[in-house]
């Protein structure tokens, strides 16, 4: 059996072929060459070189998102380490599965203040689902298939496996489990019965209903299910930031988004309706505003959560179920078509007549005749010339809540984006992850030039693996979002959020080897966009629309107000 | 209101940390915390004291639990339980105080298990009301070191918890 023993880092290797990966995202370094050697000399999957370890989360993060399957990037120690902190957390903010090896320094030298050392188990701590300290060769496979599993149950999230380099250089026996157990870790698949026919009961009572679907829809593959629910009773839907794509939004039962940049009928038929039903989301500060305000109508909430620590959190709810969405909203339709009953159709069309008026305001309306290329007009275009089938990537700020506001999206996994944690840099090296995925797909990054600043060293990466990208940058020239808070609540005190200086990002685009375009006029919005998908379709398209710099994103609740406080245009 | 909770958890390291950063990281208050292994030696058991209001005892508990390490939360204060903290207390014992610190000692069925010409060491366990009353009762200028454990609680008759 000796020559079958395999070293650390071969194990690495093997037990990441072995979970069946195809897609790693990395950067070297002294701690993790041992496991990059194990790479070179094996054809399972390929690895990725990114310019950053930030970027290499983020890509592998966003291959979870697009895909389902568990995202895997590899660091060094010490700063490999604390570059993909920024990484790990947002995927953690949004429940991601991830597994992330890091490099370690030699068992003997940890504590010593080595090169490169950092507690790298101690600083993502707070950020993981979970993480692991490989301290035996012996135990790293199943250390390995246990991150895996963590990762991808439950409510997802990044697991970090932290491997000093000695442990990658020692020998044992390789074998992959098969399955594992954990006796302190059982997620929760089926839902209470007995709650579930309480919810269905309280569902078909409601005169004034809602279905309010979160990211916990999408990442557990339940969109199918909401869909069928809400067509089924013919109630308004809305989603989170992060559910969209959950319903097909350009259906007429969905109301928008909802919350600090939501439309007016989801936020008002979310304060108004008597019966709430929350599928896999967590009535977060940018969704309800104010838990005070919210509570002040009275309602009846049923929610739907694979994590019981999701409810009853910021809102007391009546009916709590605990389960896999899918599984849970699979037994509530039996429950409803086997039901006699029906809800109360001349409430409801009222609940509608009156959701009608406020859809009726249009509150995403904005001016189609300005001079100066709107941002929502290149968003809208954006959306034509990609037929809607578009995986649509951002950054954060004002980009971002237009690309959620103007781009309906019908499936799922569509639209990638740093809800939670709000990470600036995320929507390049999302893009790249996900063009990895789907090599085919068309893959829009939606970004300012405030973000796109933050990781635009991934161009080169692009470059290296030929990624036929679309870069879609808003460039109002300002920090977009925090000029509009300074200008609704600093009284215009623009402090910091202009940029002078910017680059020529058509040059810049060249220079890393692709196309750049610059846009001035509106009548030039929808004839780059149908070059940079037609013409140089195979190539990382880099456009750069010069917007108005005064826009802002309505409708919006500032900070601490409740739903029916909206600010509108 | 005061809660007192019982862990089970995987005799990991960085057990400690992930329950302590909790509490830490959501801004929850520990009164006391204590953590050793069990007759099961994978097995850590810890108790923790706390405050707050329903809800954030509740969102404590299913914190708690959602750590991975964890196997097991229990609210000792949902039903009836013991509780007990042992503390070590050097006090002054010359002259007058001599006496009486050893008859005070009795009094709260503490033992004297270190002495001094000046001083006495004393153990006590009880509640942690006990300990309080103790200390109130000894004059503070005599007291000049006082260790306490946290509270260890367990709970009554057949409520056991075990895996």
């Amino acid at each position: 059996m000796a020559d079958m023993e395999l070293t650390g880092a071969e194990i690495v290797v093997r037990c990441l072929r072995d979970a069946g990966i195809k897609h790693v995202f990395g950067y070297p370094g002294g701690a993790v060459l041992d496991i990059y050697d194990a790479i070179y000399k094996q054809t399972a999957f390929e690895h990725i070189l990114v310019r950053h370890e930030q970027a290499a989360v983020h890509a592998a993060d966003a291959y979870a998102r697009s895909t389902g399957q568990v995202g895997v990037a590899i660091v060094t120690s010490g700063p490999g380490a604390t570059n993909a902190v920024t990484g790990i957390a947002t995927a953690y903010m949004d429940s991601i599965p991830l597994v992330v090896i890091s490099g370690q320094v030699p068992t003997a030298a940890i504590g010593q203040d080595a090169f490169q050392e950092v507690d790298t188990v101690g600083i993502t701590r707070p950020c993981v689902k979970h993480n692991f300290l490989i301290k035996d060769v012996r135990d790293l496979a199943i250390t390995l298939k246990k991150a895996f599993y963590i990762a991808a149950t439950g409510r997802p999230g990044p697991v970090v496996v932290d491997v000093p380099k000695d442990i990658t250089q020692h020998r044992c026996a390789y074998e992959y489990p098969a399955s594992v157990s954990m006796r302190s870790y059982n997620p929760t698949g089926k839902g209470h019965a007995g709650q579930i026919k309480k919810a269905v009961q309280m569902l078909l009572e409601a005169r004034r209903p809602m279905i309010y679907t979160g990211g916990g829809v999408v990442l557990g593959n339940a969109a199918p299910q909401v869909t069928d629910l809400v067509r089924t009773l013919g109630y308004p839907a809305t989603s989170t930031l992060m559910g969209l794509g959950g319903y097909p939004a350009p259906d007429p039962l969905f109301l928008g988004m909802l919350g600090m940049h939501g439309t007016i009928e989801a936020n008002m038929a979310m304060q108004h309706c008597d019966v709430l039903l929350a599928v896999g989301a967590r009535f977060d500060d940018r969704v309800i505003g104010n838990p005070k305000h919210f509570s002040k109508e009275a309602r009846r909430i049923i929610h739907i959560d694979v994590d019981p620590s999701s409810i009853s959190k910021r809102v007391r709810v009546d009916v709590p179920i605990v389960g896999e969405v899918a599984q849970v909203l699979d037994e509530m339709l039996k429950l409803i078509q086997a039901s006699t009953e029906q809800p109360d159709q001349a409430a409801l069309k009222a609940w509608w007549t009156q959701i009608e008026l406020w859809r009726a305001q249009d509150c995403l309306k904005y001016d189609r005749e300005s001079a100066l290329i709107k941002p929502q007009y290149v968003i809208e275009k954006l959306y034509e010339v990609t037929g809607g089938q578009a995986y649509i990537t951002s950054d954060v700020g004002q980009h971002q809540m237009w690309a959620a506001q103007y781009y309906p999206f019908d499936q799922p996994r569509r639209w990638i984006n740093s809800g939670g944690l709000g990470t600036m840099g995320f929507g390049l090296p999302a893009a790249m992850g996900v063009q990895m995925a789907h090599p085919d797909a068309q893959v829009a990054c939606v970004t300012g030039e405030g973000s796109i600043q933050m990781n635009i060293q991934e161009l080169s990466t692009c470059k290296e693996w030929k990624l036929p990208i679309k870069v879609i940058l808003l460039n109002n020239g300002y920090l977009g979002m925090v000029r509009q808070w300074q200008e609704f609540f600093y009284e215009e005190r623009y402090a910091e959020s202009y940029m002078t200086s910017l680059p020529d990002f058509v040059k810049l685009a060249e220079a890393y080897g692709h196309v750049g375009i610059r846009v001035e006029k509106p009548e030039d919005v929808e004839p780059a966009l149908r070059d940079a998908f037609g013409k140089y379709k195979d190539r990382l398209v880099f456009i750069n629309f010069l917007t108005d710099p005064r826009e802002n994103v309505f409708p919006m609740i500032p900070a601490g107000k409740g739903l029916s406080e909206m600010i509108l245009v | 209101m005061r809660h007192i909770l019982s862990l089970l958890m995987e005799n990991e390291s960085g057990a400690l940390s992930r329950v302590s950063g909790l509490f830490s990281a959501r801004g929850y208050n520990i009164e006391s915390l204590t953590v050793a292994p069990t007759e099961d030696a994978t097995l850590s058991r810890m108790t923790i004291v706390t405050r707050g209001s329903e809800d954030v005892i509740e969102q404590i508990t299913k914190q708690l639990n959602k750590l991975i390490d964890v196997v097991k939360v229990q609210d000792l204060s949902d039903g009836s339980y013991i509780e007990r903290e042992l503390m070590l207390v050097k006090v002054r014992a010359s002259g007058d105080l001599r006496e009486e610190m050893k008859r005070l000692a009795d009094i709260f069925r503490g033992r004297i298990i270190d002495v001094s010409d000046k001083t006495y060491t004393v153990e006590l366990t009880g509640p942690g009301s006990k300990l309080d009353a103790f200390l109130q009762a000894v004059d503070p200028a005599a007291i000049l070191e006082t260790v306490r454990t946290g509270a260890s609680g367990i709970g009554r008759g057949d409520r056991i918890m075990k895996i």
